[in-house]
């Protein structure tokens, strides 16, 4: 009972990493930017969706106004950063570089603004249904309902992904855009706005991540930093470049802390994301779900 | 003059990959840039396609002009670029790689009907339609860029050595399969090759350039016959 407890626990915490290294694999597909600012663009979202629900106390509405406005923010970042960046700069060391520290500049400047309009004290909101664990006959285990939401939350999103990726037209051009820029453009894909709209995507994915994992944690200015940590351990470990593998990387963080934590020891759960990202890229060095390369390519 | 080009030069910062370049191809024409590696002729290619400026000159199609354009808008033109390398998608699938193709067109019942077309055009292609691009031969890969510009309904459609690291008999075959389709569907060609041989064969109009700059232009049976180019640029 207890092994399965912690590891729903490790599924619930590594949905959440699973959403937050979507984004991440989704910029870095679409951009090739790793995206610091990931965490300041959430928590922006998270705050926007706390101000909701503190007005209207309505956890249901919150989450689909974070997901505007993470999308409007990432659109915003790539449209105002990223993009003038990647025009003025055509070669070099700076042309890789460039973007990352830009985004570590946007993650400095939100959480700034954050502070100054929310301050930078702790806020707390509840979560929509209860954070008491299930109980079966004597036994209960922490495991809750909001918990259960939380997986099925992630597991909707990831449905809608994989739709819109393997099923649309959107998906099919979002994809030629990440792999071969080029030739999506030679084939007539408008690149800058498939591009702009993997950011917004990426942005969205991002303020779920935050609005599901605040009420478990608080909410100020850098809370979401940790998660942005464990959601490039997680994007790295399916290799960067996988949607998959993304989620994959996720959950098994998410099972492999759980079960540090309950069995080892809690201070060393952080330690232990890197110890268990760093034996899987010495296994598998390209990621679980590194590309694979076919004929003469 | 369909496609008019006039005193084009493209630098790469300090090299004059193409020098004052004028010549012009009819409507309906297939004409052949035929020179040897490092001529310019993918320089070329890549300005008339919108990927890179022209430092200076001018290019026009139907009289609207080419240059300043992004290659997605000169597609919306009807202007398509098969560039260098045989330039599929890996990552795709062939049906994937073919439906790109269409994907901006709005007519959706011609965009199937265009891919029925190219699979007629090139069979090998619809058994392969599941499969990774990157699982394809060389000859295939070819087959499968040139069959995903067709899917766009070009009205010119430049190609860039199509033939390069081919085997003679599958060239045979797309270059058939090309002349097939311009007299069929009125398509203008223009078709880049260090294999001036094959290529003069099926064109109309040759386009000869050497060091960035024009040499001889003229028919191409012409081009063909003529014993001082044979000697220096059509290598036979
Ligand atoms: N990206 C580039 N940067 C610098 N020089 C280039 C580049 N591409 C081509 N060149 C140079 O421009 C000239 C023409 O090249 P190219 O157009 O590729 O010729 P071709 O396609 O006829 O072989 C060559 O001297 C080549 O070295
Ligand atoms: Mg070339």
């Amino acid at each position: 009972m207890r092994l399965l407890s912690t590891f729903l626990i490790g599924v619930s915490s590594g949905s959440i990493y699973s959403l937050m290294a979507l984004a991440l694999v989704l910029v870095w597909r679409s951009t090739r930017v790793v995206n610091f600012a990931q965490a300041g663009q959430a928590i922006a979202s998270t705050y926007l969706g706390y101000l909701v629900i503190t007005h209207t106390n309505n956890y249901w509405l919150a989450l689909p106004v974070a997901m505007v406005a993470g999308a409007v923010i990432g659109a915003l970042a790539d449209i105002a950063l990223i993009r003038p960046l990647n025009r003025r700069i055509k070669s070099g060391p700076v042309l890789e570089i460039a973007p990352v520290i830009a985004t570590l500049g946007l993650l400095g400047l939100i959480r700034s603004l954050v502070g100054m309009i929310w301050g930078g004290d702790l806020k707390q909101y509840r979560a929509p249904v209860s954070i008491n664990g299930f109980t079966f006959g004597h036994t209960t285990i922490p495991f809750s309902r909001f918990n259960l939401l939380i997986v099925f939350t992630a597991i909707v999103v990831m449905v809608i992904f994989a739709f819109v990726f393997q099923r649309t037209g959107l998906g099919l051009a979002l994809r030629a855009a990440a792999f071969q820029p080029e030739i999506a453009r030679l084939a007539g894909v408008r690149v800058d706005l498939v591009r702009t709209i993997g950011w917004a995507i990426a942005g969205a994915t991002g303020a779920i991540a935050g609005v599901l994992v605040t009420p478990s944690t608080s909410l100020s200015p850098n809370s979401l930093d940790l998660l942005l940590v464990l959601g490039f351990v997680s994007a790295v470990i399916g290799g960067l470049e996988s949607l998959i593998g993304a989620v994959i990387g996720g959950l098994i963080l998410g099972i492999g802390l759980a079960l540090i934590l309950e069995y080892v020891s809690t201070s060393l759960a952080f330690p232990a994301a890197f110890v268990v990202l760093i034996l899987i890229l010495i296994v598998k060095p390209a990621g679980l779900f590194g590309m694979k390369r076919g004929r003469d390519a | 003059m369909t496609l008019q080009v006039t005193n084009l030069s493209i630098n790469h910062d300090a090299i004059e990959a193409v020098q004052d370049l004028t010549f012009s191809i009819n409507e309906g024409e297939l004409a052949a840039v035929i020179g040897a590696n490092g001529a310019g002729k993918t320089t070329l290619l890549r300005a008339l396609s919108g990927l890179k400026n022209p430092k200076s000159g001018s290019a026009t199609w139907r009289d609207n002009s080419m240059i300043g354009k992004r290659p997605e808008d000169l597609v919306r033109m009807g202007i398509l670029h098969v560039s260098d390398g045989k330039t599929v998608i890996p990552e795709l699938t062939v049906k994937e790689n073919l439906a790109l193709g269409g994907l901006w067109r709005k007519d959706k019942t011609d965009v199937a009907k265009a891919t029925t077309e190219v699979l007629e055009l090139f069979p090998k292609l619809g058994q392969r339609l599941a499969q990774r691009a990157d699982t394809l031969s060389g000859g295939e890969r070819q087959m499968l860029a040139i069959g995903r510009c067709l899917v766009a309904r070009p009205e010119l459609l430049m190609l860039d050595e199509p033939s390069l690291g081919l085997a003679p008999i599958i060239i045979e075959q797309i270059f058939t399969a090309l002349n097939d389709l311009r007299k069929r569907t009125g398509l203008t060609v223009l078709l880049v090759e260090q294999n001036a041989m094959s290529a003069l064969e099926i064109a109309d109009k040759g386009i000869i350039i050497n060091l960035g700059k024009l040499v001889a232009q003229g028919a191409a049976r012409d081009l063909i016959n003529d014993p001082t180019l044979q000697a220096a640029y059509l290598g036979y």
